[in-house]
């Protein structure tokens, strides 16, 4: 138990201290890579108690594609570059307020959620999942989302869709002027078309292409 | 003291997966070349040691014993993370390969989500490379890379899938167990293709060399490394293209299993006829680089998107509604 507790420990102390990293550092790809490092800690949580499914599953979304955009995104601003005095500046008088509201809004929802489970622990209560404990997890995780939950977790695949396709249509323009290379074009063309051999009679030219 | 003499024992069983690993991606290196050179009808490396065997060695003397240099805009903690990130990477996914029943290092539930995941942290090492080296070149070479890596491990993940409704678990071991009766390669031989197709793509191996394509980028996202750092992520390279021939072998070729359940074969321990299997995928590899022209930058992001992840997904359907309609679904 000494061993796990220490894992435990050591696990949550580097999330937090990488989770604070994230806001405090100058750098915003330093900032990126402390947010990976902090999503990696919370995988080796899950997998500590157990839920190794949901551990490796936050490697490959979060760290595996989310975070290489949110990487992306940060390299391709180049805002490495921009000094941290915007906090003291004029411009930013306006914005702190609402951040501050914000931020509050925030913090007394998750007071809330948390105040209700501890006011009504039955509200969502597993044991009436009847989970039988010889399975593995994922076993366990795939039987509820595909029964019992089937139809939430199609609408939010639902959802995801149409987030997807509506990211897709904000973001697309036909633009003009833009050279494009026709894949089917380009692979049907066929020798006939592009050699023609010809018989050269010596002293006398050939005349190509009239 | 017990913990002492756990933690000496599995030191001990970690070394001893390693430096084999280690010492086969130096001579697979040597392989590479040579089927590389028999292809194109030179000698490749055939002065060091017989055959030229210790080519490798010699090489990786002359990388240790050359200056390390660090430019000097660089953001050097990330410069010098990167290649132990992808050496570290490329090596802990070893853990979970099952080298025979019971052979293996961490025989976890999730063994193959694992190697998903740390293959798809594998991009970090080169997108970390390339942007702390504060270069064009790198910068571009690291963001084609994490383009290519991330496209193609869309359809490995979808072709994963398709294995996995056969087997019914995502353990290693049960994966190969599964396919005593009938290696997976016969009835999802397309899925094989694209299998190895993808993981060309995911290793950055030709025709797939679009991050270092030196006509265009000098070398990609490596141009700023030098001596034993640049040697780091070469190692890196080849254990990850060793581990994806590892997995070729385990999810459609049948790992350890030996081809044929008779006699003679069933003496050959399981560990030789894995190996065997990775060579033979491994050599596939060398083939295609020695024969295949690189790939436009445009049509590599079509194959991956536009053919291959929808085949892999219609093919999930088909394998899905096969297995529900003769009522094959694995139970357990």
């Amino acid at each position: 138990m000494i061993a796990h507790a220490i894992f435990f420990y050591v696990f949550s102390l580097i999330a937090i201290i990488s989770a604070i990293m994230v806001t405090v550092s100058k750098n915003t790809v330093h900032s990126v890579f402390f947010l990976i490092l902090d999503f990696i800690s919370i995988s080796c949580l899950f997998i500590m108690i157990g839920a190794e499914f949901l551990g490796m599953i936050m490697l490959i979304v979060y760290v595996g594609a989310v975070a290489v955009l949110f990487l992306f995104v940060v390299m391709m601003l180049n805002v490495a570059q921009q000094k941290n005095q915007w906090l003291l500046s004029e411009d930013s008088s306006g914005h702190i307020p609402i951040g501050l509201i914000i931020s509050a809004l925030i913090f007394f929802e998750l007071i809330i959620v948390i105040g209700g489970w501890k006011y009504k622990p039955d509200l969502f209560n597993s044991d009436n999942l009847q989970i039988s404990s010889e399975l593995s997890n994922t076993h366990s995780l795939g039987q509820i989302l595909y029964t019992d939950y089937i139809h939430v977790f199609q609408i939010s695949g639902m959802i995801l869709l149409i987030a997807m396709i509506g990211a897709i249509v904000l973001t697309f323009r036909q633009r003009e002027g833009v050279k494009k290379q026709s894949y089917i074009k380009q692979i049907s063309r066929e020798r006939s078309e592009g050699v023609e051999v010809l018989d050269m009679p010596s002293n006398k030219g050939v005349k190509i292409d009239d | 003291m017990q913990y002492f003499d756990i933690i000496f024992q599995e030191v001990y069983k970690i070394l001893f997966l390693l430096v084999p690993v280690l010492v086969s991606v130096a001579m697979i290196v040597w392989l590479d070349r040579r089927v590389w050179a028999f292809v194109q009808k030179r000698q490749g490396p055939n002065v060091v040691g017989p055959f030229g065997l210790l080519q490798s060695l010699a090489d990786a003397l002359k990388y240790i014993f050359k200056e390390i240099i660090i430019p000097a805009s660089s953001n050097k903690v990330i410069f010098i993370l990167a290649p132990i990130i992808t050496m570290t990477l490329a090596l802990i996914a070893w853990a979970v390969i099952p080298f025979n029943e019971g052979q293996v290092l961490a025989n976890i539930n999730v063994g193959i989500l694992y190697i998903f995941a740390v293959s798809s942290l594998g991009v970090y090492g080169i997108i970390m490379g390339g942007w702390a080296s504060n270069s064009k070149y790198p910068f571009l070479g690291a963001i084609r890379s994490a383009a290519q890596m991330v496209s193609y491990e869309v359809s490995i993940g979808i072709i994963i899938i398709n294995v996995l409704l056969c087997v019914g678990s995502l353990n290693l071991s049960d994966i190969v167990l599964a396919q005593q009766e009938m290696w997976f390669i016969i009835p999802l031989f397309p899925m094989f293709v694209i299998f190895f197709i993808s993981s060309l793509a995911e290793t950055n191996r030709p025709p797939f060399d679009l991050p270092e394509a030196e006509a265009e980028l000098v070398a990609g996202y490596q141009t700023e490394y030098s001596g034993m750092m640049y040697a780091m992520f070469w190692l890196g390279e080849y254990a990850n293209i060793l581990l994806m021939c590892a997995l070729g072998s385990i999810l459609f070729l049948g790992g350890w299993l030996s081809p044929i359940d008779i006699y003679p074969f069933t003496l050959v321990p399981g560990a030789v006829w894995l190996i065997f299997k990775i060579l033979f995928l491994f050599i596939l590899f060398a083939l295609v680089k020695a024969t295949v022209p690189r790939y436009r930058y445009d049509q590599l992001m079509r194959l991956g998107w536009k053919i291959f992840l929808p085949f892999s997904l219609i093919y999930v359907v088909l394998t899905a509604s096969y297995l529900f309609y003769f009522n094959l679904l694995p139970t357990n």
